[in-house]
């Protein structure tokens, strides 16, 4: 019976985890990107966060900030991995305040990404964690299961999913309608008798930041829009978990050595209690 | 120290007799690990050790995150990041600790449920399963004062929340709430005494744990049959026990070995698959989240806070009898609180003779009924309550409560058990003597 009942916990844990992320008002469209950090063998695509580094660098860091990674972290293995000298040269671009000389300074490697520069845009250092991501086609929230928490997916989605406001909106409608932003303002007029919108996403305060073409990328990867989102999201994916790769190694690692402990626990524990099971097999 | 009769501890060496005539330690260490433990145990019987384990585990991994934590509510966000980025090996200590409550959480439900199933709760373990529901309830203190840690938006907002329900109580809660939070709102006050407390608790824990483990070495393990081991001499004690060392521990080592593959797994694949998102934007007062809900090991009792909503005929009867003091919100956190005390009650709302559910063919319905609705409750616990969620609820509460309230008192007399073995020695050459092997569980 336990055993029935466990294999019905099991399923019903994953439900209920999966529920805790349905929203109770509108819904927003967050499609599915095959990122190279997905799944428990996947990692960093390096070329692809030095292009979302770019991205980064070019277009976001206008207004938004990365306050909680250092530039020396864009040296480091397992993420954009740019050598030092280049990181030393790259810091150089930005000023931070430094409150012992009580002023504005370069920043050299050990400091950090400054904050945002838009009083009302949010920092982007933990954004590819903070936000749910796509969560299959049926929201059981399996996919995270097999895939982590999916944020990247979101940022990716929402870069791509700025649209034509639809019709049933106000044309003065504040914000830029965006499919996969569920936290937005939306439209009374958009919300049918039932109280559900009629159309996905909501009103976003950004306006559409990359439109395909914004950089030129040095290693000739195609710079449309989809791939400039997909880069954009896998670097800020790196800037939420830099240690990931590591993470995966110590788990696989883990889970092979504790593998071998289970097996040698197995057969210590059988041998142990076989001639007490052989003892009642005469017995009886 | 046990009632079943056994070998005891017999200091051999010259220093061995100095040591033990000044301090019996090596005795009382022997005639612990050497208990003589029913040798029908089944697999529920491991998640104690499972459980010791994850309780050294929080504490160990706990007390090297206070070495690079900062309780202060513009710095402890950024600490934790500081953890996650700066520290060797603090995002695979942190994450340990994250999913550890959970493992915690999965291993104490199985541990109890296994329990109500196999009567462990009844006569003469009635100490031994209050001072498990003790634990039960320090480690809810423990894991939500946790949670409020991070000071992430769920951290704090949760916070909100939760102290929210002390402040239902009729004429002291507003006050309550004030001296829990120290301050008239969530902020550095609450941040700080929550990180003192998270840090107490676990040693209390800890203390319990062991006055647990006494509690029943004294009484001897239950075992799936329920039967009680015989004690008339030594030579029939040891036909239906085998000493806990090696036969059990290595048993249970192996299964939390099983377990910790999986634990392993989701720490290093999917670390925060039983986190919300939100938690990983700092704490801001004047945003709440458009969703709070509390980690999932607390969703069933939540749920059951929830449903008892002001248009339930007993919620408007109580507001009535009581003119007006027990109001709906007041009744759900007495519902809530109550769900854990009629559980810890079932020792005298159980009045069957017979300890295992195994020999209860009523019963055994009923309580895969209960089981079933512990993980309906957690599931509508995640849902808005909204729609049909609060109806799935309320019948889900209810069942919750008529199961320890009128259905264990009631079958008891009802219900006609199945003959139960004469030894556990029988059950168990029943089990192994069987050619094919099958599993009497």
């Amino acid at each position: 019976m336990f055993r029935k009942l466990t294999l019905t916990a099991a399923v019903a844990l994953g439900l209920a985890t999966a529920a805790t992320q349905v929203s109770a008002a509108g819904e927003a469209h967050v499609e599915d990107f095959d990122f190279s950090f997905e799944g428990p063998f996947g990692s960093y695509d390096q070329m692809q966060l030095q292009r979302g580094l770019q991205v980064y660098t070019e277009i976001c860091a206008s207004c938004h900030g990365l306050r909680q990674v250092a530039f020396r972290n864009l040296h480091d293995e397992g993420g954009p991995a740019l050598p030092e000298d280049q990181v030393r040269a790259y810091a150089e671009f930005y000023e931070v305040y430094d409150a012992e000389l009580d002023d504005f300074r370069t920043a050299t490697p050990a400091d950090k990404f400054p904050d945002s520069a838009l009083e009302n845009a949010p920092d982007l250092s933990l954004m590819a964690k903070a936000r749910a991501g796509f969560h299959g086609p049926y929201g059981t929230g399996l996919n995270q299961l097999f895939k982590g928490m999916g944020g990247a997916e979101y940022i990716a989605s929402l870069m791509i999913g700025y649209e034509e406001p639809p019709e049933c909106a106000p044309e003065d409608f504040d914000g830029y309608y965006n499919t996969a932003f569920a936290a937005g303002g939306f439209p009374e007029s958009c919300i049918d008798e039932k109280g559900k919108h009629m159309v996905p996403g909501s009103w976003i305060g950004m306006p559409q930041p990359l439109w395909g073409e914004d950089v030129e990328y040095a290693d000739g990867h195609s710079n449309d829009l989809h791939h400039e989102a997909e880069d954009i999201a896998a670097f800020l994916m790196w800037t939420a978990e830099p240690k990931l790769v590591a993470r995966k190694q110590a788990g696989l690692t883990g889970v092979i050595f504790l593998t071998i402990l289970s097996v040698l626990l197995y057969l210590t524990n059988k041998r142990l209690w076989a001639p007490h099971k052989a003892a009642a097999k005469r017995k009886d | 120290m046990s009632g079943i009769p056994h070998d005891h501890y017999e200091p051999k060496s010259n220093g061995e007799k100095w040591l033990n005539s000044r301090l019996p330690i090596v005795g009382l260490l022997y005639d612990t690990l050497m208990i003589p433990t029913p040798k029908n145990l089944n697999w529920m019987w491991i998640w104690g050790i499972v459980l010791t384990f994850t309780l050294a585990l929080q504490i160990v991994t706990g007390i090297v995150l206070v070495m690079h934590y900062t309780p202060h509510v513009d710095m402890a966000f950024n600490s934790i990041e500081h953890i996650m980025r700066d520290v060797n090996g603090g995002h695979m200590i942190r994450y340990f600790h994250m999913n550890g409550a959970s493992l915690f959480f999965v291993a104490v439900y199985a541990h109890i449920f296994r329990g109500l199933y196999y009567g462990s709760y009844k006569a003469p373990r009635e100490v031994t399963w209050i001072i498990g529901m003790l634990i039960y309830l320090l480690m809810m203190a423990t894991g939500f004062l946790g949670y409020v840690l991070p000071w992430g938006q769920m951290s704090f907002h949760g916070t909100a929340v939760i102290t929210g329900l002390f402040g239902a109580i009729p004429f002291i809660g507003e006050a309550l709430q004030t001296w829990l939070l120290g301050a008239s709102a969530v902020g550095q006050p609450a941040l700080n005494r929550f990180f003192s407390l998270h840090y107490l608790l676990p040693f209390i824990i800890a203390g319990l744990v062991i006055v647990h483990i006494w509690a029943f070495h004294s009484t001897g393990n239950n075992n799936p049959t329920g039967v009680d081991v015989r004690r008339t001499s030594k030579e029939e004690a040891q036909k239906d026990t085998l000493p806990f060392w090696p036969y059990f521990v290595i048993k249970d080592l192996f299964a939390l070995a099983v377990i910790l593959v999986i634990f392993m797994a989701i720490v290093g694949f999917m670390p925060n698959y039983l986190g919300h998102p939100d938690n990983y934007i700092e704490a801001n007062p004047l945003a709440t989240p458009a969703h709070i809900v509390p980690e999932w090991y607390f969703l069933p009792f939540y749920s059951i806070l929830r449903s008892f909503t002001a248009d339930v005929w007993v919620v408007m009867f109580a507001e009535w009898i009581s003119f007006g003091i027990i109001d709906a919100k007041f009744f759900g956190v007495l519902a809530m609180f109550g769900a854990i005390a009629v559980m810890a009650l079932a020792p005298w709302l159980d009045t069957s003779s017979v300890r295992s559910g195994r020999y209860r063919p009523m019963f055994k319905w009923w309580f895969a009924l209960l089981v079933v609705d512990f993980f309906v409750l957690m599931w509508t616990g995640a849902m808005p309550a909204e729609g049909i969620y609060p109806i799935i609820a309320l019948i889900g509460s209810a069942y919750w409560f008529a199961y320890f309230l009128v259905l264990l008192p009631l079958l008891g007399v009802i219900e006609k058990p199945l003959p139960v073995p004469a030894t556990i020695e029988d059950d168990f050459n029943d089990h192994y003597g069987k050619p094919s092997g099958t599993p009497a569980e």
